[in-house]
């Protein structure tokens, strides 16, 4: 009669053991997510004068666009900060989608774009003028070329993760980014400067934001199992 | 002046040593000829695809985007791309065409035969010449296929856009390198033969052969191997200024903080305008060696075609003269506005003003020798007197270049343009076709066909006048040159005089199939030309067509007169230069 | 043939020279106080040497026309007076026509290039790039505060490197990519060139300079009529050459009072 106990706690106790490394149906994945802000007098966002094509210029009659150096929101919320886990990364996946750059009345649409390693990336130009693309990279091999009115779009991919800029030389206010990320962790904060970083199996990680003009700060957080943690980014702001 | 046998050397043996390396200067005139044949084409082409784009940049060029798949991406010409083509059209056109036909091509083969001589003094430096300046040819155009693609900084190459390297753009990296590397070797292929050239000249003249008697042609061949000698010593050093400032870290021509692509350049105490001027110390005379063999041929061809001597053959030379010596006192007007001293602009604009006399002088002693005259329209006399309208077209836009004050508006404009087109690319272009309508005969021992020759001289000088006279109305208007694209408010109404003059330049170029059609042809297959067709003077008309190996058959001829024997003043239609000739130089 | 090549060089000719006579192709409207010599010289030259260019032209004709050979056992002849009468016609009458534009020629270039700008002035700073230019307006302060080409951020809108964190002078500096210029004012420009060689060109102005790497290159010029223009590039910069233009526009002084105080609230 006791050799049946034992069989049966011995069975149970591997079944769960098993479930319990497998993770199972009820797998645990948690969240980051947060803000950014900044403190301090941020440098003004000037409009820009696209008078030497008048085709752009007329575009943003109505409303000019600002510089997108520092993009602040309400609630000294910033935009454009790219939100990323940087170290500990777990469960990530390839980034097999194909991202798309837009040149549209002489502006880089999106302002900061992220990629993965050999990620397809699509350049278009939709203006009736041509545009010139050169990424500033260092790590990967740099180019640069122009995109006439009406070329077909440029398809490439950037191999090497680096934070990469990237100026149209004909029209010098055109400035972006381009992100290699090893990770698809990632996110971009919007108007309101929040983020959220989900599906992170429970472990340590460190979460790093970037901004173009105050660069980068990092902060460690632990996940276990499927809690959502808040890490809030504060960048100082200098006017200058 | 009397000839020394140490020149006397055994016909050759063999298919490369016949053909190929050949120490024959007539076989190594007929390679440069070759050569500057492939690079007409080539730089004919190239204007093409920009004057096609110019007219419709949006409509895609079909295949163009196998030579470039970046650079013409969907068949459609990228602004960079537009200027690569530019810069090697105008370097393959200046350098590859007009230095190397007129002078290295026709003077190669004619001026020995000119003076009486067997050869060059130094037929080995003349083979070297041709192999180097084909290498730098091949490695020029190498540059189409590497990196980048050709460098976009112009033939005139400015510093610092050439000279830091990729950062300034496409093309600027490994493009712009070879491009100076093939000029360095050019200018080394130059030099050797300007020293053959002087030498032969001074030393190989025949009996009786008097500088006094040479032909014009052999005057202009002599006069521009020494401005060869010192604007190619300058620009040589030059080139490797600027390859040393772009591969090993130096800085004479770039100054201290420099900011492109976003990237601070580590070069400081070097100076742009330096490069301007060791440019054009060599490039004003280097418009000169392109032209002057063109006047020397056509003095030499328009008296055997008037059947009356050249008026004032001792002004004309006197005036070849005086043009190469002040060509080296001129180069400033091409840096008028460049930032240099404003009152050097004066300076220079008075040489070059001056210099319009001895060139007004010229072109009045070639109509002076049409007056009176008993004028055979044949189709290289068609050509001299061709040269003679648009010599005086290009000619007199200078005139207003000339002029600080007037050059604050016409500077880089397409006046310009129009300018040294018809003075580079029509005037000597007329040279070369004379030339070789005249010499054909000779070299190659055939005929080319007369009307071939004449629809395509009507076609030409007509064509020409339609491509290049209407952009000076264009500069006039302010057009600004080297542009991709007139995207400018007060250019777009310029486009409908663009397109006239792309569709004029397409068939002028059409036309020239005309004339590769009749030389390829008659090369080989065309009737036997008799020893002296033209019924002319000057020694090569004293041997056969073509001459054999050692021009005289072992006998030189002996000199009695000058080149300008005609017209029955002392009796005869014309007198040939060489004392009548033994039976033995076979007819 | 010889015919034919007469009437065809006489035709090119007279259509040629009756184009440039017509001004359907010209200089536009000078707005400049300066200008009007530039356009005199410019006809000057235009009358002589469309002149010298008809006339020798139709000689040519001429002669090609009557002196082909007819096979008439004729004579050849030499023209009247050999080689004299060119060489004397080149050095006398285009030496004297050459003597007399360069005498009348330096004094304008000079009047543009060689002398001192007005003291009363306004001074303004110009930045070409690849492929753009920017302009530099001192601000109340008057001066201009120093450049530093390694802090250039266009993103952020600093095209001249200001420092405005460190250098005072610098705070209330205007920098726009459009020249406005009041009317019948001294206008001095100082050309600086961040990258390469480029240039200014206005055509109404009749004024032009290259900006040369490592020189600041001053300019100046009066307008005397109000209306917007172009300020294009003429000196080959790179793969933007033909797109890098500017406007100016000239304006009451009312008007530019008021143009500068929007630009510098927008800084």
């Amino acid at each position: 009669m006791q050799t049946h106990y034992g069989w049966i706690i011995g069975t149970v106790v591997l079944v769960a053991s098993a479930v319990a490394a497998h993770g199972g149906p009820a797998a645990s994945v948690g969240t980051v997510s947060g803000k950014v802000t900044y403190t301090g007098t941020p440098p003004k966002m000037k409009p820009i004068d696209m008078a030497k094509e008048p085709n752009c210029a007329k575009e943003h009659a109505a409303a000019p666009v600002l510089t997108e150096n520092v993009v602040t929101g309400p609630g000294n919320s910033l935009r454009w900060v790219v939100v990323y886990i940087s170290a500990g990364d777990q469960g990530s996946t390839p980034g097999t989608e194909t991202v798309r750059l837009d040149q549209k009345a002489c502006q880089y649409i999106p302002h900061v774009l992220v990629v993965q390693p050999n990620q397809p990336l699509d350049i278009y130009n939709d203006d009736p003028h041509s545009h010139n693309i050169h990424p500033l990279a260092k790590v990967n091999p740099e180019w640069n070329r122009s995109q006439p009115a009406g070329a077909p779009p440029i398809h490439t991919k950037w191999e090497l993760p680096e934070f990469i800029p990237v100026k149209c030389n004909v029209h010098p206010w055109m400035h972006g980014w381009h992100m290699v990320l090893n990770t698809s962790h990632y996110a971009v904060t919007g108007e309101d400067g929040s983020f959220s970083l989900s599906g992170l199996p429970p472990g340590k990680y460190t979460v790093t934001a970037w901004q173009e003009q105050f660069g980068t700060q990092t902060q460690d957080v632990t996940i276990s199992g499927t809690e959502s943690k808040t890490v809030d980014f504060v960048f100082k702001a200098r006017p200058y | 002046m009397s000839q020394t046998q140490a020149h006397h050397h055994a016909p050759p043996k063999g298919f490369l040593r016949t053909h190929v390396f050949s120490l024959d200067h007539k076989v190594i005139g007929k390679q440069y000829l070759d050569l500057a044949l492939v690079a007409v084409c080539t730089g004919m082409v190239l204007s093409w695809l920009m004057r096609l784009h110019l007219a419709w940049p949006e409509t895609p060029i079909p295949g163009l985007e196998k030579l470039s798949p970046n650079g013409a991406a969907g068949g459609v010409i990228t602004p960079e791309y537009y200027l690569s083509l530019m810069t090697m059209h105008g370097t393959i056109m200046v350098f590859f065409v007009l230095t190397t036909a007129p002078f290295a091509g026709f003077g190669n083969y004619f001026l020995p035969i000119q003076v009486g001589a067997e050869d060059m003094a130094f037929p080995r430096i003349n083979m070297t010449s041709f192999w180097v300046t084909l290498v730098a040819f091949l490695v020029l155009v190498a540059a189409f296929f590497v990196g980048d693609g050709p460098p976009l900084s112009g033939w005139t190459a400015y510093a610092p856009l050439s000279a830091v390297g990729k950062d300034a753009g496409p093309g600027q990296g490994v493009g712009q390198t070879l491009w100076a590397v093939s000029i360095t070797l050019f200018c080394v292929a130059q030099l050797l033969g300007a020293l053959n050239f002087i030498t032969t000249t001074l030393d190989l003249r025949t009996k009786g052969m008097s500088l006094a008697r040479m032909p014009y042609s052999t005057w202009a061949w002599f006069i521009t191997s020494v401005i060869g000698l010192i604007a190619f010593a300058v620009l040589m050093p030059a080139c490797i200024l600027l390859i040393l400032d772009r591969v090993a870290g130096t800085s004479f021509f770039i100054p201290a903080g420099l900011v492109i692509s976003d990237r601070l350049q580590p070069h400081a105490g070097g100076s742009p305008l330096l490069w301007q001027h060791l440019f054009w110390f060599f490039g004003h005379p280097e418009v000169y060696i392109a032209i002057l063999p063109g006047f020397g041929i056509i003095s030499h061809i328009l008296p055997v075609f008037a059947r009356k001597p050249l008026l004032g053959p001792r002004v004309m030379i006197a005036c070849l003269v005086a043009i190469a010596f002040l060509s080296y006192t001129v180069w400033g007007h091409h840096m008028f506005l460049s930032g240099m001293n404003p009152f050097s602009a004066t300076l220079f604009s008075v040489p070059t003003l001056v210099i319009t006399i001895p060139a007004t002088i010229v072109t009045l002693l070639w109509i002076g020798t049409i007056y009176g005259a008993k004028l055979r329209f044949t189709t290289p006399a068609l050509f001299c007197l061709g040269f003679v309208s648009v010599f005086v077209s290009g000619g007199i836009s200078g005139f207003f270049l000339a002029q600080p004050s007037i050059d604050t508006y016409l500077h880089c404009t397409y006046f310009v343009v129009g300018h040294f087109h018809f003075v580079m690319g029509v005037a000597a272009m007329f040279g070369i076709f004379a030339a070789t309508y005249f010499w054909a005969p000779k070299m190659f021992g055939r005929m080319m066909s007369e009307t071939l020759g004449k629809w395509h001289f009507w076609l030409t000088f007509i064509g020409v006048y339609c491509v290049f006279m209407p952009m000076h109305y264009l500069g006039l208007a302010g057009n600004v040159r080297r542009y991709s694209a007139f995207t400018d408010d007060y250019l777009k109404p310029m486009i409908p005089l663009h397109r006239f003059i792309t569709i004029a330049a397409l068939f002028t170029g059409a036309a020239q199939l005309i004339f590769l059609f009749n030389l390829i042809r008659s090369r080989f297959r065309g009737p036997k030309a008799p020893d002296n067709p033209w019924e002319a003077t000057s020694l090569e008309w004293s041997t056969t067509s073509p001459p054999p190996f050692d021009n005289f058959g072992g006998r030189p001829p002996i000199v009695e007169r000058g080149p300008n024997e005609y017209g029955g003043a002392r009796g005869a239609d014309y007198l040939m230069q060489a004392a009548a000739a033994a039976p033995a130089s076979a007819r | 043939m010889g015919k034919l090549f007469a009437v065809v060089v006489a035709i090119i000719a007279l259509v040629s020279a009756a184009l440039f006579a017509s001004h359907i192709w010209w200089l536009p409207v000078d707005i400049s106080a300066h200008g009007h010599a530039i356009d005199r010289q410019l006809s000057e030259t235009m009358v002589t040497s469309g002149a010298l260019f008809v006339l020798s032209q139709l000689a040519l004709a001429v002669f090609a026309w009557r002196y082909g050979d007819r096979r008439d056992g004729r004579q050849v002849k030499t023209f009247p007076g050999g080689a004299t009468p060119m060489v004397v016609f080149a050095t006398v009458l285009v030496g004297a026509e050459v003597l007399a534009l360069t005498f009348v020629g330096s004094k304008v270039w000079a009047g543009i290039y060689q002398t001192a700008p007005d003291p009363n002035s306004l001074q303004i700073d110009v930045q070409a790039e690849q492929f753009a230019f920017y302009f530099r307006y001192p601000g109340a302060d008057r001066t201009f505060g120093a450049v530093h080409p390694e802090r250039i951020d266009e993103a952020s809108g600093n095209f001249f490197g200001l420092d405005p964190a460190n250098d005072s002078t610098a705070r209330d500096d205007i920098v726009v990519p459009s020249l406005a210029i009041p009317v019948n004012r001294p206008i001095l420009l100082t050309l600086r060139a961040k990258d390469v060689n480029h240039a200014f060109y206005v055509p109404e102005l009749r004024i032009q300079q290259d900006f040369v790497p490592g020189l600041v290159i001053p300019l100046h010029f009066t307008a005397t009529q109000t209306g917007k223009h172009e300020i294009v590039c003429t000196q080959l910069c790179g793969l933007g050459h033909y797109n890098m233009r500017a406007y100016v526009e000239v304006m009451s002084q009312e008007q530019f009072d008021q143009w500068l105080k929007e630009r510098a609230a927008e800084q």
